[in-house]
């Protein structure tokens, strides 16, 4: 399929629809809308389930529904929407249904503003409601990516029979840059056999999150661990450049990676020696690779769209072995490559100047 | 009359005029002696009975005392969010709209933390069959203040009785939601006696064939006995519902659509 130049939410709405989206449920919210806007014409066009809810805590549990019974099944929101449906996706994790979210990541605390941020890294990879569990996180840094991962988010969904969500900044949802759709996926014929269709001719099926008795709740939370365990294992994804020599990690996700990417190049130029680690998973985090990445090093520099929030798991992942700074803007505010490679500057100064090293 | 009492029982006279519903499990449920729950159950189930509905039926249980009622019927089933079975049934039918989905709610659950998703099911005219009981009380946490509690009640919440100037009064769901022009049955019955306890059950059978013939949201409120919670003995708890419930909450039909009428 060729190339047309698209929107991040448009793009994202279609390639869902598909991957074999067959049920959308979702509630208006900037900087997200055009992906609900896209999918009320073109489910119903299909013959698929499209419907508006009364409020975010709605749609998530309408998918829960959907997705109890057997189906590929999707909401998108921003942040404040994203909020409400934590009680939703904490039912999800504990009812092994496959579902996809998609969190167009707006300025906040609060109300906040219609601008690009990635404040929801903590709500999206620690507290995505109550309880031990992760979802898989996916941070998209570009439309094309956004497509791909958005296909992948319900493969893996199914694969793990896990919370699979999609987290870009509102800046990928709302710029158009040329991209590739995928092909039209038929939409699954078969129902997978726990789902809730009807005890015909089998014992009945219960989707359910209540185990009364602490033993069995703690031997099902281990059930949730060996599987994130197994996800920790295969699913780490990142992309890197020019690592191999670099005295300096650049690490960001989303946007914030994608201009880390263009301070890295203009610092090249200049000679510093700077790689990028940008991962596209922010759960599991690529903390496998960044690990190995800390042998090499002298520092990392985290740069994000948020007062610091990744910047725990870099910590994590490089275990004390080097020095962590930061870089980041909030509420909405987008850093310029300029400012990135001024901050390269002056970690790198840092670095060679403690390790009695000429500039 | 003697003569038949002392006749010796042959095979032939026996005969069974009284069973456990298929779609029912034969387990014992956890409901506290005399609560009202288990009569719902089994008029919900000798329904799905009655129109041979067990094998495309899906139960959604809210967070109450009827958490586990999933387990006590023998068709697929499911357990909500608090409030949100609607929300949850309506994800369930839309995408296999030949099933039958049933929630089934407490007044708390219902009334208070789950008023937008009843709302709205309703008003969408989403077409599942919601029961409705409704026993003033938060049953499940230990009798707290529901919405539908009566002025004057006393609850571990409200323990010098309800009182309306502070806590606003009752909220009769089966009116405001008749009000709506989605759903197509609304009514509401009473398990306080047999009489109403049968009037019930031609309810629960009228709103399941709603459903079946894709007229829309159906509910049966059905006023209940928490005699736990509500302190007293179980004859006196449905002394009580008759007593101060039903004239809060009075029985009747908030909303027959014609149609409802041919089924
Ligand atoms: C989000 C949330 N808030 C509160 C609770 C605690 N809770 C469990 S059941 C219940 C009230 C149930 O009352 P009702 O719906 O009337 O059902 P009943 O037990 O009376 O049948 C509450 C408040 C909960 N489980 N989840
Ligand atoms: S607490 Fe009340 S509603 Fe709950 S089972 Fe006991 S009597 Fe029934
Ligand atoms: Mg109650």
């Amino acid at each position: 399929m060729a190339k047309e130049l698209l929107k991040g939410n448009v793009a994202i709405a279609e390639a869902a629809l598909r991957a074999g989206l067959e049920a959308y449920f979702g509630y208006p919210i900037t900087p997200q809308t055009e992906l609900l806007e896209h999918l009320s014409r073109r489910m119903i066009q299909l013959n698929r389930v499209f419907l508006q809810a009364e409020s975010e805590v709605a749609s998530i549990n309408m998918v829960y529904g959907a997705a109890s019974a057997g189906v590929r099944t999707m909401t998108s929101s921003s942040s404040p929407g994203i909020s409400l449906m934590q009680e939703g996706f904490s039912y999800i994790a504990a009812s092994d249904v496959p579902c996809v979210v998609v969190d167009i990541m707006r300025g906040g605390p609060g109300l906040g503003n219609i601008q690009p941020s990635q404040g929801d890294y903590f709500q999206v990879t620690r507290s995505a409601g109550h309880g031990d569990y992760h979802p898989i996180v996916l941070a998209p840094a570009s439309v094309q990516e956004a497509i791909d991962f958005t296909v992948l988010a319900f493969d893996l969904a199914d694969k793990y029979r896990h919370l699979v969500m999609v987290a870009a900044d509102g800046q990928i949802g709302q710029m158009m840059e040329p991209a590739e759709l995928p092909p039209m996926r038929p939409i699954r014929a078969e129902r997978p056999e726990w789902a809730l269709t009807g005890a015909k001719d089998r014992e009945k099926n219960i989707i359910t999150s209540l185990f009364m008795q602490p033993e069995e709740e703690e031997a099902f939370n281990q059930q949730i661990q060996a599987r994130l365990k197994v996800i920790k294992k295969n699913e780490q994804r990142w992309y890197e450049y020019l690592t191999e020599d670099a005295d300096l990690l650049v690490i960001g996700f989303g946007t914030a990676g994608r201009i880390a990417y263009s301070a890295v190049e203009a610092a090249r130029e200049k000679g510093l020696k700077v790689g990028l680690l940008r991962p596209q998973t922010l759960w599991p985090f690529p903390e496998d690779r960044l690990s190995e990445l800390a042998d090499q090093i002298r520092g990392c520099l985290v740069v994000e769209m948020n007062a610091g929030q990744m910047i725990d798991d870099v910590r994590l992942a490089v275990s004390g072995q080097v020095p962590v700074s930061f870089y980041g803007r909030m509420g909405g505010m987008i850093p310029m490559p300029d400012d990135i490679l001024t901050a390269i500057e002056e970690t790198l100064t840092r670095l060679y100047s403690a390790a009695g090293l000429p500039i | 009359m003697l003569a038949t009492l002392n006749a010796p029982i042959s095979e032939n006279s026996l005969q069974v005029v009284y069973e456990y519903p298929e779609s029912l499990s034969p387990v014992v449920t956890h409901y506290c002696p005399g609560c009202t729950h288990g009569i719902a159950h089994r008029l919900l189930a000798e329904a799905l009975d009655e129109l041979g509905l067990r094998e495309k039926t899906i139960l959604v249980a809210p967070v109450g005392c009827s958490v586990f009622a999933y387990q006590y019927f023998e068709t697929d089933g499911c357990e909500a969010a608090h409030g949100r079975a609607p929300a949850m049934a309506t994800g369930l039918k839309r995408v296999q709209p030949d099933k039958i989905v049933v929630t089934y709610q407490g007044d708390g659950d219902l009334v208070s933390i789950g008023a937008a998703e009843i709302l709205h099911a309703a008003a969408r005219g989403e077409n599942i069959t919601t029961i409705f009981v409704n026993n003033a009380i938060y049953g499940m946490t230990g009798g707290q203040m529901a919405p539908t509690t009566l002025p004057g009640q006393k609850t571990t919440s409200s323990p010098f009785g309800r009182n309306t100037t502070m806590t606003g009064s009752p909220i009769r769901m089966s009116e405001l939601l008749a009000n709506l022009d989605g759903p197509a049955y609304i009514v509401r019955r009473s398990l306080h006696d047999v009489k109403n306890i049968r009037k019930a059950k031609k309810a629960i059978i009228t709103a399941l064939k709603v459903q079946m013939a894709g007229l829309g949201f159906s509910m049966v409120e059905l006023l209940s006995s928490c005699p736990t919670n509500w302190g007293i003995q179980p004859e006196k708890a449905l002394e009580w519902i008759e007593d101060n419930m039903v004239p809060y909450f009075p029985l009747g039909d908030y909303k027959v659509r014609d149609e409802v009428n041919g089924l």
